[in-house]
This record gives C-alpha cells, sequence and structure tokens, in this order.
C-alpha cells in the first residue's frame, strides 16, 4: 500500500468513529479497529522491501517554495516504529473498546485516537522535517486531547494542560533546531540531511540546532528535567496511558534522536548531555517509581526511567549502544503495554490503583496475575524474558562507558538504576498479587479476572515477552535491520547477537547484584518508606503551577493596562503608534524629487472641496445631532463621488454612490432604534486631547498623500500589464471591469463570499435578536418618533412602482455593458437592490415581502455558486480555475456581440451583492417590523379600487 | 489639484479618527465610515491624479489612468458596506441588550481588581 494512504487512513478514519457514535459501542469500536487493521495491513505490505533494505518513498510537492513537501519514507527504523503504533494501536482499541465506561463518549475517544494515531504514523515516515514537525504538533495536541478526555476531572483537564505546554514548548525549541540544520544543508527532507554528517558539525550553529532539537525530544520522551509531566498524564484513561505514554508517544523523542542519530550523534556534546540526561533519568525514575503506591504512577516513573535507559544507550554514540537501544524499545513496548493494560484491569474490577489497599489478588484474578507477572519480571531483569536480554546489553554497553569521575561510576549507577528498577517490579508483583488474600469487604469492589476482551490483548503481549525471552534469534534480523537504518552511513551494524547465555561475564555479575539488591530492598521496604516520606522533595506540579502563575501575571501587568475593554483606548493607543511610527519613518527616511506635475485646478474643483471639507468638519461638531449627522454624511459621500467622477473613475463613481444610498437606508433603519442625540459626556480636556492626535493623523495622512502624489512609483507598476491585455487577453475594454471578473477574479470570488458571509451574519444576529430576551422589549417598544399619518404615502407607491421597471432595466443594462463601459456586476447589483428596497419603504414589508418569490440566502448562495462554477468549468478544459474564455457571435438582425465566461462570473456577482444587499436591509426592517404595534396588509394605505368601501386611510398611529 | 486631494484626505482622516474616540457607537460608525472614505481615496491616489483619461480602452487614445486601484477600491467599496452593515447591526444588538450605546466596556474596572 502506498505510503501516503497509510498515514491518510486514520486521519480520514478519523471522522468516522464520531460520526456513526449512535450506532453503538460496538460498531464504533469495530470501524476504529477496521481502519487501524487497513492501515496495519497496508504497512505489512512493505514489509519484503524493508527487509531487502530497500527505501520506499512516496508523495507529492506541496509548498515546494518553502521546501515543505509531502515526501514519506520508509525504513527499517520507520517500519519499526509504524508496527509498535499500528500494532499496539490495534490491542488498544479492542482494550478500549471493553475499557470505557457506558456514559463514556465512545465516537468522541476513538477520533481523538485515530488522530493522534495518523500523527504518529506520520511522524516515523516522514521525509520531510517540516512535515515531520506539524506531525509532531498534532501528537501534541491530540494527546492533549486524550489525556483530557475524562472532562470532568479536575487532574485530567490539569495533566492535560501541563503535557501540552511541556511538549508544545519542546515542539516550538525543536522547530528551530530544524530550521537551522535545514539552513545548513539547503533542505529540509531527511534523505538528504542524513548524508550530511560532517557539513553539519563542522558548522558553528551545529551546538544551537542539537540543543534545540533535544530540547524538543526530551520534552516529548519525558527526560530529566522534564520528567514532570509524564505521571500528571496518568490521569487520562488506561488505554491512553498504555498507548501514549508507554508504546508511542513518548517514544517519538526517542525516534528522532534515533531519527537524527547518524548526523547529530559521535560529538563530545551529544555524548555528554544525551548520555548524562538518560543516566539521571533512568535512576530518578527508578527511585522515585518504587515509592509510589498509585499502580498507574509506579508504572509512569518507571516508563520514564526505561526511557532514560533508551536515551542513554543513543547517547553512548556507539553502534553497539543504538542495538541495545533499538531492541529495549521493542521490549519495553511489549511488557509495559501489558503492565499497563493490567493495571488498568485491576482499576477496573477493583476500583482502585493504591497498591496498599490490594494484595492477594493471585487468587481472585488468576489469569491478570499471570499476564502482569511475566511482563513484571520481564522488566525486572529475569532471564528467559525478553527485558533480560536487553538490560544485559546496557550493562554491558556501560561497562565501556565513561563518563565522569571514577571509572567505575557509570557501570555503578546503571546496576543501580536496575536495582531500583527490580525492587519496583517485585513490590508491583508482591504488594498486588501475592501475600495473603484480604477479606472480600476489604477491597473496594469484589475482584475477579475481567472478560476475555480486556485480558486478551495484553496476554498477547505477554507471550511476545516469553517469545523473544526464549528464542531472540526470531527478531535478531529485524532489530539489525532496524538499527542499520538507524546508523546510516555513519557506523556499522554490530556484528554481535543477542543471546541468553554469554558467559560468566561482568554485565552478569550486574545482572545478579541488580536483581539480589532489588529482592533486599524490598524486603526493606517499610523502613525505606518512611525515610522517603520524611525527605524532602521538590514537588514539579508546584512548582511548574508557580511559573505559569508568575508568567500570568506579567504578562497581565503588561496587557491590562493597556487592554482594558476601552475600545477608545485601543483606537488611541492605535493611532498614536501609527503616527509616531510615521514620523519616525519620515525623518529618518529620504525623499525624492517631485517627478510630477502639478495638476490645474478650476473654481468647480475647489467649490466641491469646500463642500466635503465643510461636511466633514461640521460633521465632527454637530455629530450630537444624530439625523443631521445622517445628511452631513451623505454629503461627503456625494463629494467623493464626484470626485472619483472628475478623476477618471467612473467605475468608481457608480460604485459609490449606489452603495451611498444603500448605506444612508441602513443608518437610517438602525436610527430606528438608537437615540437621536449623543449626550456631551467627555470633558474638554479629553475632546482637547483627541483633537490633537486626530489632528497629528489627519496632518501625517495629508503630507503623505501629498508628497507620493507629486512622485512617480519607484518601480514600474504593472498596471501596463492590464491596459495592454485587457481586450486581447480578457475581451473587454472596460479595463476596471475585466481586473475584476478576470486578471483578479480570484479575488473577486472571495470578496463576494466575505459579502455573503456579512449579510448572513447580520441575518444570524437578527434571529438571536428576535429570539432572545430583547425580543420582549422590540414588542413593547414605543416609537420615539412621531410616525407619519400616512405610513405608505400615495405619491411615492405609484412613483416606485412606476420607476421600478425602469431601475431595473438600467441595472439590466449596466450589467449587460460592464465588460466594455462603466458598470458591471457590482454596480448593477447595487442598482437593483435599490430598485427593491424602494418598494419596501414605499409600499411596506409585508406587501413587498410577500412579493418576493425567492430567499435572500438563496440568492447569495446561487451567486457564489454560479462564480464559482464558471470558475471549475474552465477545469473541463484542462485550464486552471477561472481562466476565461470569449468570443462574438452574430445572430441576425443584431449586430456581432461577444460571449464571454466573464459575464456568467459577473453575473454570480451581480446576484451574491443583491443577495447581500438585500438580505442586511430586510433583516433591520424585520427587527422594526416587529416593534411596529402593526404593519399594514395592503399594498398601499389608500386603494383607489376599494375607496368606496373604506374611506378612511388605514394604519397610522 | 494635488493639494486639494491630499488635505481631503487628512481631513477626513482626522475627523473620522475624532469620530471614532467618541464614546456612543453612532459616532463611532459614522467615524469609521469617514475613515473608510478617507483610505479608498486614499488607495485610489496611489495610482496618481488624472484627469479626463477613464480605464476605457478607446481607438487612438493612448494616456489612460491607472486601473488597478481602481478595481481595489471597488471591491473595497462594497466590502466596507457590508462592514459598516455587520458594525451596526452589533451596534443594535448592544444597545438593545443592554440599553446603553457605550462603547467601552464596564466590566473593565472589576477585572483589574481581580487581577
Amino acid at each position: 500500500m502506498s505510503l501516503f494512504l497509510i498515514v491518510a487512513l486514520p486521519f480520514f478514519g478519523a471522522l468516522l468513529p464520531g460520526v456513526m457514535n449512535s450506532a453503538g459501542r460496538q460498531a464504533v469500536g469495530g470501524v476504529t479497529f477496521t481502519v487501524t487493521l487497513a492501515a496495519f495491513v497496508g504497512l505489512m505490505t512493505n514489509l519484503p522491501a524493508v527487509l531487502n533494505g530497500d527505501l520506499v518513498q512516496s508523495g507529492f510537492n506541496w509548498f515546494p517554495q518553502l521546501g515543505l513537501n509531502v515526501t514519506l519514507m520508509l525504513d527499517g527504523l520507520g517500519f519499526f516504529f509504524a508496527t509498535l503504533i499500528l500494532g499496539i494501536g490495534l490491542l488498544i482499541i479492542a482494550y478500549a473498546r471493553f475499557y470505557l465506561a457506558r456514559d463514556d463518549n465512545m465516537g468522541e475517544f476513538f477520533t481523538y485516537l485515530l488522530l493522534f494515531q495518523g500523527a504518529m504514523v506520520g511522524i516515523v515516515l516522514s521525509d520531510n522535517v517540516l512535515l515531520l514537525l506539524i506531525f509532531w504538533e498534532l501528537t501534541s495536541l491530540s494527546s492533549f486531547l486524550l489525556i483530557g478526555y475524562w472532562k470532568h476531572l479536575e487532574a485530567g483537564r490539569q495533566g492535560a494542560r501541563m503535557a501540552l505546554t511541556v511538549t508544545g514548548m519542546g515542539g516550538l525549541a525543536m522547530i528551530g533546531g530544524m530550521l537551522i540544520i535545514g539552513q545548513i544543508v539547503g533542505s529540509y527532507d531527511l534523505s538528504v540531511i542524513l548524508q550530511n554528517r560532517d557539513l553539519i558539525q563542522a558548522d558553528p550553529l551545529y551546538v544551537p540546532a542539537l540543543i534545540l532539537i533535544l530540547l524538543g525530544a526530551f520534552t516529548k520522551s519525558a527526560q530529566f528535567p522534564f520528567h514532570f509531566w509524564l505521571p500528571h498524564a496518568m490521569a487520562a484513561p488506561t488505554p491512553v496511558s498504555a498507548y501514549l505514554h508507554s508504546a508511542t508517544m513518548v517514544k517519538a523523542g526517542i525516534f528522532l534522536m534515533a531519527r537524527m542519530w547518524p548526523v547529530l550523534s559521535g560529538t563530545p556534546e551529544w555524548f555528554y548531555i544525551v548520555t548524562t540526561a538518560g543516566l539521571i533519568t533512568m535512576i530518578l525514575g527508578a527511585v522515585i517509581a518504587l515509592f509510589k503506591h498509585d499502580l498507574k504512577a509506579l508504572l509512569a516513573f518507571s516508563t520514564v526511567s526505561h526511557l532514560g535507559l533508551i536515551t542513554m544507550l543513543l547517547g553512548t554514540g556507539t553502534a553497539f549502544g543504538a542495538f541495545a537501544a533499538m531492541f529495549h524499545i521493542l521490549n519495553h513496548a511489549t511488557f509495559k503495554a501489558a503492565l499497563f493494560m493490567s493495571a488498568g484491569i485491576i482499576d477496573h474490577e477493583t476500583n482502585t490503583r493504591d497498591i496498599r489497599l490490594l494484595g492477594g489478588l493471585r487468587h481472585l484474578m488468576p489469569i491478570t496475575f499471570i499476564i502482569a507477572t511475566i511482563a513484571a519480571l520481564s522488566m525486572a531483569g529475569i532471564p528467559f524474558l525478553n527485558g533480560f536480554l536487553s538490560k544485559e546489553m546496557m550493562l554491558e554497553e556501560m561497562e565501556h562507558t565513561y563518563l565522569f569521575g571514577p571509572e567505575w561510576l557509570v557501570p555503578a549507577l546503571a546496576t543501580f538504576g536496575s536495582l531500583f528498577s527490580a525492587a519496583y517490579c517485585f513490590r508491583l508483583i508482591g504488594h498486588t498479587f501475592l501475600g495473603p488474600k484480604r477479606d472480600a469487604e476489604s477491597y473496594p469492589a469484589k475482584p475477579h479476572d475481567p472478560g476475555a476482551g480486556l485480558w486478551l490483548p495484553p496476554a498477547i503481549l505477554a507471550t511476545l515477552v516469553v517469545v523473544i525471552g526464549v528464542a531472540p534469534f526470531l527478531v535478531e534480523n529485524f532489530v539489525k535491520i532496524v538499527t542499520a537504518a538507524v546508523l546510516g552511513s555513519a557506523a556499522e551494524v554490530p556484528d554481535a547477537h543477542i543471546k541468553i547465555w554469554h558467559g560468566f561475564v561482568t554485565p552478569l555479575y550486574m545482572s545478579i547484584a541488580a536483581v539480589v539488591g532489588g529482592l533486599i530492598v524490598l524486603s526493606m521496604f517499610k523502613p525505606l518508606s518512611r525515610l522517603w516520606e520524611a525527605t524532602p522533595r521538590p514537588e514539579a506540579k508546584t512548582i511548574f503551577d508557580d511559573i505559569i502563575a508568575a508568567f500570568v501575571m506579567y504578562a497581565r501587568a503588561l496587557i491590562l493596562p493597556l487592554h482594558n475593554g476601552a475600545f477608545t483606548r485601543y483606537g488611541l493607543i492605535m493611532a498614536t503608534t501609527v503616527v509616531a511610527a510615521g514620523y519616525h519613518a519620515w525623518a529618518t527616511g529620504l525623499i525624492g524629487p517631485m517627478t510630477r506635475e502639478v495638476q490645474p485646478v478650476g473654481w468647480a474643483e475647489v467649490g466641491g472641496w469646500i463642500m466635503l471639507v465643510a461636511a466633514s468638519l461640521g460633521l465632527a461638531s454637530l455629530h450630537h445631532n444624530r439625523l443631521l449627522a445622517l445628511i452631513l454624511i451623505g454629503i461627503v459621500g456625494l463629494m467623493v463621488s464626484v470626485a472619483f467622477v472628475y478623476l477618471s473613475a467612473p467605475d468608481l463613481a457608480m460604485t459609490q454612490i449606489t452603495v451611498e444610498v444603500v448605506t444612508i437606508i441602513l443608518l437610517l433603519l438602525a436610527l430606528n432604534f438608537l437615540p437621536n442625540h449623543t449626550p456631551i459626556e467627555s470633558s474638554i480636556w479629553r475632546r482637547t486631547r483627541d483633537v490633537v492626535v486626530a489632528g497629528a493623523a489627519g496632518l501625517a495622512t495629508m503630507a503623505l498623500s501629498y508628497h507620493y502624489l507629486l512622485r512617480d512609483a519607484i518601480a514600474t507598476p504593472i498596471s501596463e500589464f492590464h491596459l495592454a491585455n485587457s481586450y486581447k487577453g480578457g475581451g473587454g475594454t472596460n479595463v476596471v471591469n475585466v481586473i475584476l471578473v478576470d486578471f483578479r477574479g480570484f479575488d473577486t470570488f472571495g470578496e463576494i463570499i466575505v459579502l455573503g458571509i456579512a449579510a448572513l451574519l447580520i441575518y444570524a444576529l437578527t434571529e438571536t435578536l428576535l429570539n432572545g430576551p430583547v425580543r420582549a422589549r422590540l414588542l413593547n417598544r414605543v416609537p420615539d418618533k412621531q410616525l407619519s399619518g400616512t405610513q405608505h404615502p400615495m405619491m411615492m407607491v405609484v412613483l416606485t412602482r412606476v420607476i421600478m421597471p425602469v431601475v431595473l432595466m438600467v441595472g439590466f443594462y449596466i450589467f449587460l455593458r460592464g465588460h466594455n463601459e462603466p458598470g458591471g456586476g457590482f454596480i448593477a447589483g447595487l442598482i437593483v437592490s435599490i430598485a427593491v428596497v424602494m418598494q419596501y419603504m414605499a409600499s411596506g414589508f409585508n406587501w413587498a415581502s410577500d412579493r418576493i418569490r425567492f430567499p435572500y440566502h438563496g440568492v447569495i448562495g446561487t451567486g457564489v455558486l454560479v462564480a464559482g462554477l464558471t470558475g471549475i468549468g474552465s477545469w473541463f478544459f484542462a485550464k486552471p480555475f477561472l481562466t476565461s474564455d470569449f468570443t462574438y457571435v452574430r445572430i441576425p438582425p443584431f449586430e456581432k456581440f461577444e460571449l464571454a465566461t466573464a459575464a456568467l462570473f459577473d453575473l454570480g456577482v451581480f446576484l451574491a451583492v443583491v443577495g447581500a444587499v438585500m438580505l442586511s436591509l430586510e433583516s433591520f426592517s424585520r427587527l422594526a417590523r416587529r416593534a411596529h404595534v402593526k404593519d399594514s396588509d395592503n399594498p398601499m394605505d389608500v386603494d383607489p379600487s376599494l375607496l368606496d368601501e373604506a374611506n378612511s386611510p388605514k394604519g397610522g398611529v | 489639484m494635488e493639494v486639494l486631494v491630499a488635505s481631503a484626505v487628512g481631513i477626513l482622516t482626522a475627523t473620522g479618527l475624532y469620530l471614532v474616540l467618541r464614546l456612543r457607537t453612532f459616532p463611532v460608525i459614522l467615524g469609521m465610515s469617514l475613515l473608510t472614505y478617507a483610505v479608498n481615496v486614499f488607495l485610489f491616489a496611489s495610482g496618481r491624479l488624472t484627469i479626463g483619461a477613464p480605464p476605457i480602452l478607446t481607438d487612438g487614445v493612448t494616456t489612460y489612468t491607472d486601473p488597478l486601484p481602481q478595481a481595489l477600491v471597488l471591491t473595497a467599496i462594497v466590502i466596507s458596506f457590508g462592514m459598516t452593515a455587520v458594525v451596526v447591526m452589533i451596534a443594535l444588538g448592544a444597545y438593545l441588550g443592554t440599553n446603553d450605546d457605550l462603547v467601552d466596556d464596564p466590566i473593565d474596572a472589576e477585572e483589574e481588581d481581580a487581577g
């Protein structure tokens, strides 16, 4: 199966469980399992190629300009991890199906799980580091959702946040590191990066890159000092802990170190940082784990410890270390997932995970006892189980490792860690299963073995533990292929064999010491535990919370004074900042010489200017009278339109003047509800301040405009292209319209969608108002202005109806000629809207809306659809979206005329504009309509044909 | 002519900004409309001023004004209508919901106490 499909399957599959939630738990679990199984089988089809040592690749270009491409590759390492992720995933899904309680939302759980699974598979199969980073972040996000799955648990929410904070910060650091590596090598493809070991290690930026990448890996894999988040993430449901926090996500950091091993390892920096961190983590985790009473916390710290062990092995930088690390990853995944699932079973059946409340369970839960014992003994390093083999290899490697201090120190410390590791394993078995059986009442619930659905998945893993432990040669070849993929061209695969018996060599004695020591430590558990409780220790959660609280405090101290909810303050801050920045640019920049002639000014222009300035200054000083302000702003708009006509922009003038009409109508409708008068509230000081700021901004824009109006652009504008190609390429002589519907058609397409969304938003807000608590107020509202004696004056009714066909005709004409003369879809749409609005105004809402055959939402949708389909149409001619075409036809007796696809697109624009404008205005009117006591149902108050029956006009208040 | 256009942009900006800094929703909306005019004219003027040469291709004419800013401003004008309508609707909803049309958030003081 194509690699792309393997990665994509879980993502697409993630849609299913959520959708199928009502189909029942069996179906949801089944579909999740099937999806994972399909990906797993697909992965297995690539097994022969991997065994041959081939590199399977697939992908396509995504953002080649950024070096970000969807390129995937599968080698031994990727295959190994993908098998772990999907294989253990299958077991976890089966287990989770029976683990989750009836009132847990199973669809949600499996959706998150599949998202996570897809992201993990993506990480291990990525060939492009940028793609890898995307998947990396996706695992952080999806694990956040999974850890916090039980939203009602405070611990779960906090643990999820902590995990996201720590791994998210690490991910951020890693992005930096990867970008540096990419810059050094000149490519973001791993296959290229991995070939450039010398180039990278010689670069002065190698150390920063290494540290940044290791920050990402250490946070993800819970290495010291970032180990603290993992135990808190254990508040997650047990399947999540077993999957994310033992088998997969925490191994992502390990995977990354293994992946980058050929180019990053082998330097002193790598050796000291990675080995030391791993060693500390291993010992610290093991010691803490011993004293944890919560089964899952114990397992969590033991995971931390084992991850430290693997990190330490990778840190040594030797081929044998990498070999041992890969083998231990396999072993750890099997025994730890089995242990987590056993812990989940115990929790499920006894309602507690506190070891102190358990004991003697071997009589009550024999199956669980056998599974957990095999897995725990393997973890402790008992022969004939797989944990023993890799632990031996680790000790052998440590025997030759010199880090600091006396030569025996590292081997001794490694043995010390193993000793505690053995001790907590024995404690897990001894204090949970062995010992006297308690009275039935003393367990929180009566324990018994669960159904096969819960014990079968860990049993399969326990079988693997034994099989690998007894017959390691079965997997040796595979582990070597994986190791070869890790080593790349940097080192040869070691010749060593995985053997149970090496003879009487030092690692064996270290191993024996660890096991015996572990038993001794456990026998002294009670005094040791008291000592541990008495020792003061830093509590990671408190420190973390304090740091977060400090950040929040500083952020508040910075933001609150600036961002206090006062709109005027933002406006003031923004205006002064922009003016100051502009002034700085002005004072420090260079201003070129004047290159353009000043255009002459006549009296008419000065007259228009005076009207505009007078209206806007009047508006600022007289805005307290809101109706007057509306008239003044109308004058401003009119003068702007006139200026557009004068300055060779007929299209703009027509648009401006039509928009002006609908805007004023809109504001009038709003004023119907808002107070008519703005009170004078601000002090004279405040007004002076605002005048100063506004004046400065005005002066600044004026100076800026004046200076550039008299200078040509530095670079040649692209407008020449549009002028030259408008007729030849677009088939129209109105260049502005051709730009809108052809050259920049995609922009216009986006703009009509925005316009449509704005109208729908207004509609939605109106609906909310009409159905909310405001409704009562609207219904009881008494209009504050005296209503007109005749709501629908006859003169206006007659006039608007007579004029309607004429206006529609004008709109049609403007639309048709748009391609060659001023006009087009936007302007025609506005004109037609005005024609329809006039009917509403003159004849009343009811009358007009009764005669509307199409809902305005539909009109907007049709417009967008027509425009979109026109664009898609070009695909059928193997052209890119929105490629236009035109031709000239002649149907006698008409003159020759043009048919252009751009006209269809313009039709879409037209419809969208009509729909959007009408829907907005109609929504406002609906508010008003409810507000009035009663709207007249008659077309006009005076119906000439009924004059005999009704002498007095209806309506009016 | 350039002085007239530049000063018109300046005055529209100044009056618009002054109104935006007022405390009630309606003058703020008017101020934003004025700012919209200012911005539109400013953008339009980035094609420089040409009199009597509309961008309609005509035989024998070689001088045209810059059509590109015009196309940009045309859609900007239409979109600004949509934006104004949405803002007016929000202002109206706020007024009907709280019975005042102040733009500043009155919770402000409490927040600072809590912080």
